[in-house]
């Protein structure tokens, strides 16, 4: 073969062909594994949610294991009985609002036209009516987030925290159960005032025995993460408290 | 072998013990720090540079002829990333909790340096078959100490193989802890990667004197 591969007209029809050529296979892939992709972020929803409000497959102390894929379906239908979707005073029911993305609503909130979406699950277990919300927020290096479980009163049944990208060892630490489970029991309502709940280093607490001082103890080396987690709390779930206090009435 | 010549299955064999990527080039060590604190990742991601090393080195090799040399290392790089981009589309599809787990480190293969450094050195100037057995050699020989380093890390810091606790359980003091034995905490964290790395780097090399450098 006799190319001048030095030639300038050659090197640029040749990256131009290699960019849609490429160009193209990625695009079959990404279309082709779109469905089972977007499925397992569904199902992983579904067990965050589940997990939250006490659905979960934990055995040891120290577990953090979420209903089976194949199973998180059925059980998210079975313990989910109503999902709403709260906007101003308006409120629907909607099966799909688990499917609402939380940091859309948040950049879309920005407008002062728009009221924003706020997606809220009911669900009974144990004869309990519980409330999960799900709250975003901000750790050291990038998103948190979570699903709180809430009975009527505001009192903490469970919670779930996840990140992105915590430092390991340290901010990552938030989705362990020795933190998580600290929350349970702790109440955002107080004689009808809203108090959020302090991630504090000197609460010396480790089991929360204490639960109505809104404190649960801090993860030493990661004093951002925790604010992050508290003020994710104070901002998300104040946004709920109308209607709870509605509930009450 | 009967099935590859002498020739073929040097490219293989070398790689794996006397021209070890990461033991000799010390090349791909900042991914083996990375991801080795447990075995689970530290072999899906062998595999994973298995298959973006083997296909690509045959890809690259194919082009050989045609690449213009001004932007062939660009055309490498957007082969190694297209690789990359699949792996990891078919981990999130087929594999959600470990793709998860694997996260940044699935596009980072993109800059393991062996890689970049085979398509150069080997498959641009070599036919398709032996940058095949080259890409597969200089890939299961890093796969090789990922997964010692590994085993090494998840046994001492944690315990535990592939998650399952062989050494008893250290919260209620059954097996090994029951005498007195505690985790080293320390394996986990990456600096200890490179020190089990040195270790091998030392026992490799105190095996085969032919190995060490003359400064």
């Amino acid at each position: 073969m006799a190319i001048n591969t030095d030639k300038n007209s050659y090197t640029i029809i040749f990256a131009i062909i290699m960019v849609i050529v490429v160009g193209s296979i990625l695009a079959g892939f990404a279309n082709g594994l779109k469905p089972k992709i977007k499925e397992n972020q569904r199902f992983e929803k579904q067990q965050n949610i589940l997990y939250a409000m006490g659905v979960n497959e934990n055995e040891g102390p120290n577990d953090v294991t979420f209903v089976s894929t194949d199973k998180v379906e059925e059980q998210f239908h079975k313990y989910i009985t109503k999902q709403l979707v709260i906007q101003g005073d308006d409120i629907t029911e909607n099966d799909e609002a688990y499917l609402i993305d939380i940091k859309k609503e948040e950049t879309k909130a920005k407008d002062p036209d728009y009221t924003r979406k706020l997606p809220l699950f009911i669900g009974e277990k144990d004869g309990k009516e519980i409330y999960v919300i799900p709250v975003r927020g901000k750790g050291l290096w990038d998103a948190i987030w979570g699903f709180v479980a809430v009975d009527k009163s505001m009192t903490i049944q469970g919670v779930f925290y996840d990140h992105k990208g915590e430092t390991p060892g340290l901010g990552a630490e938030i989705n362990q159960r020795y933190f998580m489970d600290d929350f349970t029991g702790e109440s955002f309502l107080h004689g009808g005032a809203f108090e959020g709940i302090e991630v504090s280093k000197s609460n010396n607490d480790p089991t929360n025995t204490n639960t109505d001082d809104n404190k649960v103890d801090a993860i030493a080396g990661a004093t951002i993460t925790g604010d992050g987690v508290a003020a994710m709390l104070r901002k998300d779930v104040k946004m709920y408290v109308p209607y709870f206090k509605s509930l009450q009435e | 072998m009967g099935l590859l010549s002498k020739k073929d299955s040097k490219l293989i064999l070398d790689p794996l013990a006397d021209n070890n990527p990461i033991t000799i080039q010390v090349l791909g060590i900042c991914s083996a720090l990375a991801i080795t604190a447990q075995l689970k990742p530290s072999i899906v991601m062998a595999i994973s540079v298995l298959f973006v090393m083997g296909v690509g080195n045959v890809v690259i090799s194919l082009m050989r002829n045609i690449i213009p040399s001004k932007i062939r290392i660009i055309v490498q790089l957007i082969v190694v990333a297209t690789l990359v981009i699949i792996v990891d589309q078919v981990l999130k599809a087929f594999a959600y909790e470990l793709s998860k787990e694997l996260s940044v480190f699935i596009g980072l293969i993109i800059t393991n340096c062996i890689i970049m450094g085979r398509f150069e050195a080997f498959a641009l100037g070599n036919g398709p078959w032996r940058s095949f057995l080259d890409g597969i050699g200089n890939a299961a020989g890093y796969g090789v100490i990922l997964v010692i380093v590994g085993f090494f890390r998840e046994l001492l810091g944690s315990g535990t193989l592939f998650g399952f606790p062989v050494l008893g359980n250290p919260v209620t003091k059954t097996g090994l802890y029951g005498i007195g034995y505690e985790n080293n905490g320390f394996m986990v964290l990456p600096p200890m990667a490179l020190i089990v790395v040195g270790i091998i780097i030392w026992v490799q090399r105190s095996r085969n004197k032919e190995l060490i450098e003359e400064n």
